[in-house]
């Protein structure tokens, strides 16, 4: 075996190491607790599109699952009175390898109660020219349907299917024959925006449309939108924050409609987080909440080409 | 007929689209953190060459394009076709002009092409990167000159026009890098 030395040389390992200790000095500063959450749970995120990576631990255990996030971990903290929490941990996504993808990468993620979806945006923006400093001028913030309307001409509020079908072919997608309208939106706007993001230093996209809210609760003015954003440089996601859910009712119906759309595709369904909905019973406090992505920042901090270039022992050396 | 699924997507794979072969040149494989994954893939037309970007929702299979390349020797042209010869199998396959290409300026009998068949059929025909080829047709060059410098245009024997040195005369025989057409040297002893 040639390879088993690892990928990232000694210098972006020792400034991997810097990034981490900044980080964790950022959130000391401002009283954020560091937390630590397990990796493998009963549950999974059943989001129809996060594949999560099953693990056995004996025979008493039923599946287990690699987490994806420690989002589930974390509310329950603050519904628990943690106050404000932050973590640096590793998380799994199932099939996800690419130029910008690795199976197991380092997550930031962090929760602000009493923060909304704008403040916590400032502080993603606070960290990111800290850790980033080619980020020379404050991100160009613009919604979701406002960018999508600059760069496609197409107004996702009256678009028929068939405006975004013929949209869609016309940018090269290749509409399936089942199910031909899932993620052609989403499809749209990654290819449609490539080239403007590239131009700005940094992009914050904020209210997303309400099918794509994930965890983020829905705008009070208007149930369109969801409270989410994404923070974007160089092209590439770097965080994607909500201000967050705390509706059990309203998350349990979500959980059994992303259920829902596995079962339509043929994927497995995934267990519900029944801690997590008891522990929103009880109450989680108004919060934003955010993952950013560690490897994808150390990318854009040492200009490096690809994830895998930041990382020790990248798959398939892993 | 067999397909790919995204997730084998890599360069050099070849799948059908909207009626044609494609090759894969480049895969980026794209995925939101929260979101829909995709692959954005840049493909070439075998038939036609041009390159175009598609993209494919992660998880979706596309079919298989039936082709293959062959290493194949050229045997003749018959006036509308040009005739291969598989030199393992003696089975022989017929190129039309549009699968001949630019390789009609470069081929002559018995060269080893590498040769791309499409459900059987020859698609395109690559010539050999290095032909030798005679010189029908120059002007005579000034003795003496061994520069290499000025040069002047010179009529190889399948119909091509390279530019070479003043000093290479007719019935001489030269190598050609195909792959810009231009003269390398003179062919030594062949």
């Amino acid at each position: 075996m040639s390879d088993w030395r690892p990928c990232a040389s000694m210098d972006l390992l020792r400034d991997r190491a810097e990034a981490l200790a900044a980080i964790r000095h950022f959130f000391s500063e401002r009283q954020v607790l560091e937390v630590d959450t397990p990796a493998l749970a009963s549950a999974a995120n059943p989001d129809a599109s996060i594949d999560s990576i099953t693990a056995k631990a004996g025979p008493h255990t039923g599946p287990l699952f690699l987490q994806t996030s420690p989002e589930f971990f974390m509310k329950r903290l603050l519904c628990a009175g943690s106050g404000p929490v932050y973590q640096l941990c590793h998380v799994f996504r199932n099939d996800e390898q690419g130029r910008n993808h690795n199976p197991e990468f380092t997550m930031l993620e962090w929760y602000r109660t009493g923060f909304n979806m704008f403040d916590l945006i400032d502080e993603v923006e606070a960290l990111m020219s800290l850790l980033i400093p080619a980020i020379d001028a404050p991100a160009t913030r613009i919604t979701y349907h406002g960018l999508f309307e600059q760069t496609t001409g197409l107004d996702l509020g009256t678009a028929t299917r068939a405006d975004i079908r013929a949209l869609a072919r016309e940018l090269g997608i290749v509409i399936p024959a089942h199910h031909p309208d899932e993620g052609l939106v989403e499809m749209i706007f990654n290819i449609a925006t490539d080239s403007w993001m590239k131009q700005q230093p940094a992009v914050v996209v904020h209210h997303f449309p309400a099918d794509q809210a994930s965890l983020a609760m829905l705008s009070p003015d208007d149930p369109h939108l969801a409270l989410r954003f994404e923070y974007y440089v160089d092209g590439l996601e770097l965080a994607n924050g909500f201000q967050e859910l705390a509706d059990p009712h309203e998350q349990r119906r979500r959980f059994e409609a992303d259920n829902a759309r596995r079962r339509k595709r043929g994927a497995q369904t995934m267990p519900i987080d029944e801690y997590l909905l008891a522990a929103l019973d009880h109450g989680l406090p108004p919060c934003s909440g955010v993952a950013a992505g560690i490897d994808r920042i150390l990318m854009i901090r040492n200009r490096q080409p690809d994830i895998a270039s930041v990382m020790a022992f990248p798959f398939p050396r892993a | 007929m067999a397909t790919y699924n995204t997730s084998e997507f890599r360069g050099g794979l070849k799948i059908m689209l909207d009626g044609d072969p494609y090759s894969i040149i480049e895969n980026e494989f794209v995925k939101p953190g929260k979101g829909q994954a995709f692959n954005r893939v840049k493909v070439r037309n075998l038939k036609t060459g041009r390159v175009i970007e598609k993209t494919f929702r992660s998880g979706e299979s596309v079919d298989a394009a039936d082709v293959m390349d062959l290493s194949l020797q050229y045997l003749y042209n018959d006036g509308e076709y040009w005739h291969f010869m598989d030199p393992d199998s003696f089975e022989q396959y017929q190129a039309d002009k549009t699968a001949i290409g630019d390789a009609v300026n470069w081929i002559k009998e018995q060269d080893l092409c590498s040769v791309t068949l499409w459900n059987g059929q020859p698609l395109s025909v690559e010539a050999p990167n290095f032909v030798t080829l005679k010189i029908v047709e120059t002007d005579p060059g000034l003795k003496g000159d061994t520069s290499g410098g000025g040069g002047k245009p010179a009529t190889l024997e399948t119909g091509a026009v390279v530019r070479v040195p003043l000093f290479v005369q007719i019935d001489e025989v030269i190598k050609v890098d195909t792959r810009n057409g231009e003269y390398v040297s003179r062919a030594k002893d062949e």
